[in-house]
């Protein structure tokens, strides 16, 4: 089985390497890089990343202008058929600001820009990109942000977590978030946005492989699709 | 002509900038400054052509997140 995936590269970002490598190392196959300019995305794609970094040096606000780049359309067309995509730190932003995903991202409460390992909970395990972990299960991802304090009002806040679109929750106090929520899904389950970096933690040279498991999961998904 | 839009934080929304700020004020021995809300005020450079809806359109859609802000639009006179 190969798995067609594409890591896109806006001007600043960062992580698409380490993205392209993660999902290489855990799938076999190499994935496609798309380009923001790029008005049209490679077709039958498995599964669509949007990496971390500075997109646009942010800009007006985090994600912002990335949200509104040409390729952001296609990528937006092919969520709502149900194509995978994951959005990791900028790429969470990103997603929030397409309106992708609900809430906004905004600076940390300690104002401070925070990198360090994290402890999260998983929060929903039955989900596309969690199935490989176990409900409640704490794993250890670095987070890298200056931006990342989750917002939403109440009633989003609620709906999140009753219908179990809450998939991670920090451990502890990171940056603010509400209800410490670090990775939240859209409604049809296809979308997960995230602050950490999964791509970071693949093998044990990175300092664990608690990262793995969410490619896994995804590569599980179309294995039994 | 110029316009002007402001961008504001959304009442209840926790502003850590404004607070940090509102911190250094009383840092500099100034007292009696109860809270600090930061901003933005974007200034645009329009033809007569531009409409008010279309405006709206660009502050609603772009320049603030309807989320976590608000805006305002100032038409200046010329």
């Amino acid at each position: 089985m190969t798995f067609r995936s594409a890591v896109i590269t806006f001007p600043g970002s960062n992580c698409d390497r380490d993205m392209a490598d993660a999902l290489e190392k855990v799938s076999g196959s190499a994935p496609l890089r798309v380009w923001h300019g790029d008005a049209e995305l490679p077709a039958n794609l498995d599964f669509i990343a949007l990496p971390g970094g500075f997109s646009y040096g942010d800009y007006l606000r985090s994600g912002a202008m990335a949200a509104r780049s040409p390729v952001m359309r296609s990528v937006i067309e092919a969520a709502n058929r149900g194509v995978p995509v994951l959005g990791v730190c900028n790429g969470f932003q990103v997603l929030t600001e397409s309106g992708l995903l609900p809430g906004a991202l905004m600076r940390n409460a300690g104002i401070t820009f925070v990198c360090r390992d994290v402890a999260l909970t998983v929060e929903n395990s039955q989900s596309l990109f969690t199935s490989a972990y176990a409900q409640g299960q704490q794993i250890v991802i670095p987070v890298a942000h200056h931006d990342g304090n989750y917002f939403a009002d109440a009633d989003t806040l609620d709906r999140l977590e009753g219908e179990g679109r809450v998939a991670f929750r920090y451990a502890e106090e990171v940056n603010g978030s509400a209800r410490r929520i670090a990775g939240v899904l859209n409604a049809a389950g296809n979308v997960l946005g995230m602050m950490p970096h999964p791509e970071r933690m693949i093998e044990p040279e990175q300092g664990g492989s608690d990262g793995r498991a969410l490619f896994e999961s995804a590569l599980n998904a179309l294995a039994s699709a | 002509m110029k316009v002007r839009v402001y961008v504001s934080l959304k009442n209840g929304v926790l502003d850590p900038q404004g607070r940090a700020i509102h911190h250094a004020i009383e840092g500099l021995g100034i007292h009696g400054v109860k809270d600090v809300r930061a901003g933005k005020m974007l200034e645009l450079e329009v033809d007569e052509t531009v409409t008010d809806a279309q405006l709206e359109d660009m502050a609603s859609k772009l320049l603030a997140n309807m989320v976590i802000e608000n805006y305002r639009i100032e038409r200046m006179p010329a």
